[in-house]
């Protein structure tokens, strides 16, 4: 990241003239408040950006806030939102894959392979894709992690690699179609009403349950009581909304046990809290005993897997394997998604939760595009400024938290 | 990380020494022999040896670039060393990383690059030791016993400038950041502690808290290395004094033996 640019080492170590004073006071109460929010890793700004989004289509087409379009853009954003889940775990190291898009295809390609032409069923096949993305991921990893190069360079020769390798494996034919019925069924099928129903439930009282404990052990506060009853009470208008057309997506049930995992990783264990320290600040992590460099050869590893399993959803959703799988706008989309979501590109900063957010304000912009008619190519300037003022935002930010001191970005 | 100027392969892994227990053990704690560091051009260390016991406090002077900061790096495992030999309780031992570094009991202060902005004052604190609970996959860090364990020591220490410790440390000043980093060297009673300009920054209340903690560490017969460019502070705590000078060792006196001028003397390279 062009974290030692001239301009900004300038701007960040001078705040003391009168002009950055005033400038600092007059941006401070906003930027004050989104500061404190962001910093603590809230998606209340994405949140926010979610409800004027519906807000606004909503009142360009009846049909965007309806159950069946919410069912399909649930659908839809879990392919960008997993990958985007494993762009965020590089992100928060200051780092960034530019070949989830291409590892995700060659591993739909190496899962056309076994399925179609070696006849392999599900249960041996997707495991070996998953391995394949993996060890594509930690192929990436190893050269970032122990020799030094940066991730940008790395990845950037993997999207090419990668690339060319899904498109040796599909040959001349170019597409292998899969039609097993469990592949389908990822993101083919929704729960049954009931069943909907009784996971809502589960997860709603094991979420309060959980709060309760907590505040038996006497930290029982407004704010600590407030945020599970309100995820309990979403869990189940999602439910409602979902049983009101189709059910609940099998393909967005399984992304959301995807983050469930991510956040209890990266928030509750030991090497998730190490991504963030590596993220903040690599030389005193390493100084700290953090072991840098396998949490680097970890991270793009896991994203290299997460690719995979966005692969195996892109697989489902086609029916086949080919040539456009994982290609197109898909990692950018990713990568946006990942920022707008409110992970920073400078490290040391975001959330998992960013994933969710940023593949649904995309995907609902893009949807809602759709619905009133929009061309291809106002879908994509519309996206593009979205992303801008995204990392605008990140980017304000930063310089406001650092104060002059740098945060993060030091290679080591 | 290979510490070539070693010259024979050695374990990697030791137990920790176990932590001193009797103040009057004395005891030599730890012992460099020789160690030879080059960066391009610039020779950082010459042959520097030096020791300090259990019990002791050891200061080292010297000018600006005289290569302080290069030993402490070298011993805490941050820095590879071109030559050396160290010794840890008189078993020679080599230190890779500060992985390694931490396994033979060393814990390191430093003078730069100590914290992670992005981290609250608690998780800095136990950076890279972070307590945790549960088993196997369920392991899990317990941020409240952290907490806790963070709120004791800095009252402890008598620290009342930190108001907040779930605050980022970005949002600290200069000497409540040095304050976090030093507290570190708290966290558990370590056998040998090295203390790179700790006290840089620091207020006067906090300064002295800083000397009684280094008293402290000396009465429960640690070993300890503190950098320091302060010489009242350094007659304060120190019983010997090592100055170095351009990357040499250029004299050791006994703090019972000699005069801060004498001292200064041999910082600025005049024979003494
Ligand atoms: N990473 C590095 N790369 C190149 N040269 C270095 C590096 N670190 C230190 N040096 C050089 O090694 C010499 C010793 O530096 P060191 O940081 O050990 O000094 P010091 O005694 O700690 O000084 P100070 O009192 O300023 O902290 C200096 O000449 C410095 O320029
Ligand atoms: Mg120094």
């Amino acid at each position: 990241m062009s974290e030692n640019a001239a301009p900004t080492v300038h701007a960040d170590k001078v705040p003391l003239g009168e002009h950055a004073r005033k400038s600092e006071r007059r941006e401070s109460r906003v930027a004050g408040w989104l500061s404190s929010a962001l910093s603590r890793g809230t998606a209340m700004p994405a949140i926010a950006s979610l409800v004027v989004i519906a807000v606004f289509f909503q009142s360009q087409s009846p049909y965007f806030l309806s159950p069946d379009n919410l069912t399909n853009l649930a659908v839809q954003a879990s392919l960008v939102a997993t990958i985007a889940l494993g762009e965020v775990v590089v992100l928060l190291l200051a780092e960034i894959d530019l070949s989830l898009g291409s590892v995700s295809g060659a591993t739909a390609a190496i899962l056309g392979v076994l399925m179609a032409s070696g006849n392999m069923p599900w249960f041996i096949a997707v495991p070996i894709m998953l391995a394949c993305g993996a060890a594509m991921g930690a192929f990436q990893g190893w050269w970032i992690a122990w020799l030094g190069i940066p991730s940008f360079v790395v990845t950037l020769a993997g999207m090419l690699g990668f690339l060319g390798l899904q498109l040796w494996i599909l040959g001349p034919q170019g597409t292998l179609s899969i039609f097993d019925p469990n592949i389908g069924a990822l993101t083919g099928s929704t729960l049954p009403a009931e069943a909907g129903w009784i996971v809502a439930a589960i997860v709603a009282v094991a979420v309060v349950a959980a709060a309760l404990v907590r505040g038996a052990r006497g930290r029982l506060t407004m704010k600590s009581f407030g945020l599970p009853v309100v995820l309990a009470a979403l869990v189940i208008a999602g439910v409602a909304v979902f049983n009101a057309s189709r059910g609940v997506p099998t393909a967005f049930l399984f992304l959301l046990a995807l983050l469930v995992l991510g956040w209890w990783v990266t928030q509750h264990t030991r090497p998730g809290r190490h991504l963030f320290a590596v993220g903040g600040n690599p030389e005193a992590a390493r100084r700290a005993g953090v072991p840098v460099r396998r949490i680097r050869f970890a991270a793009f590893t896991i994203s290299g897997t997460l690719a995979a399993v966005g692969g195996l959803l892109a697989a489902s959703y086609n029916a086949s394997a080919g040539t456009l799988t994982g290609g197109g706008t898909l990692l950018l989309e990713a990568i946006g998604a990942a920022v707008i979501g409110g992970t920073s590109l400078f490290g040391g900063r975001g959330s998992v939760w960013s994933a969710l957010f940023g593949a649904l304000i995309m995907g609902g912009v893009a949807n809602g595009l759709d619905l009133t008619n929009a061309e291809q190519p106002v879908k994509y300037m519309v996206q593009g400024a979205i992303v801008l003022l995204a990392v605008s935002l990140d980017t304000i930010l930063r310089r406001r938290q650092s104060r002059g001191r740098q945060i993060g970005g030091v290679h080591v | 990380m290979l510490n070539e100027g070693t010259g024979r392969r050695l374990r990697r892994r030791r137990p920790v020494p176990p932590p001193p227990g009797d103040p009057l053990g004395g005891g030599e704690a730890l012992r460099v022999v020789a160690v030879t560091k080059w960066f391009g051009s610039v020779q950082a260390l010459d042959q520097v040896s030096m020791a300090v016991n259990h019990g002791e406090v050891v200061a080292l002077v010297g000018d600006n670039g005289a290569g302080k900061s290069t030993l402490v790096n070298v011993i805490a495992g941050v820095t590879a060393p071109d030559a050396g030999e160290f010794y840890v309780h008189g078993e020679q031992v080599a230190i890779r990383s500060t992985d390694d570094a931490a396994t033979f009991g060393i814990r390191t202060v430093h003078q730069e690059q100590t914290l992670a902005d992005n981290l609250d004052v608690v998780e800095n604190l136990f950076l890279g030791r972070e307590l945790c609970r549960g088993v196997g996959p369920l392991e899990r860090v317990d941020f409240a016993a952290m907490r806790q364990r963070a709120q004791a020591m800095l009252s402890g220490l008598g620290i009342t400038t930190i108001a907040d410790i779930g605050s980022p440390v970005a949002q600290l000043s200069g000497g409540q950041r040095q304050t976090v980093a030093v507290g570190r060297a708290t966290l558990e009673n370590y056998p040998i502690v090295l203390l790179d300009e700790p006290t840089s920054g620091l207020g006067v209340a906090e300064c002295q808290r800083v000397m009684e903690l280094v008293l402290r560490l000396r009465a429960q017969g640690a070993a300890t290395v503190i950098v320091s460019q302060n010489i009242d502070e350094i007659f304060e705590v120190a019983d010997r004094i090592v100055v170095l000078h351009l990357g040499k060792v250029g004299a050791v006196f006994r703090r019972a033996d000699t005069t801060p001028e004498e001292v200064v003397g041999a910082v600025m390279g005049m024979a003494s």
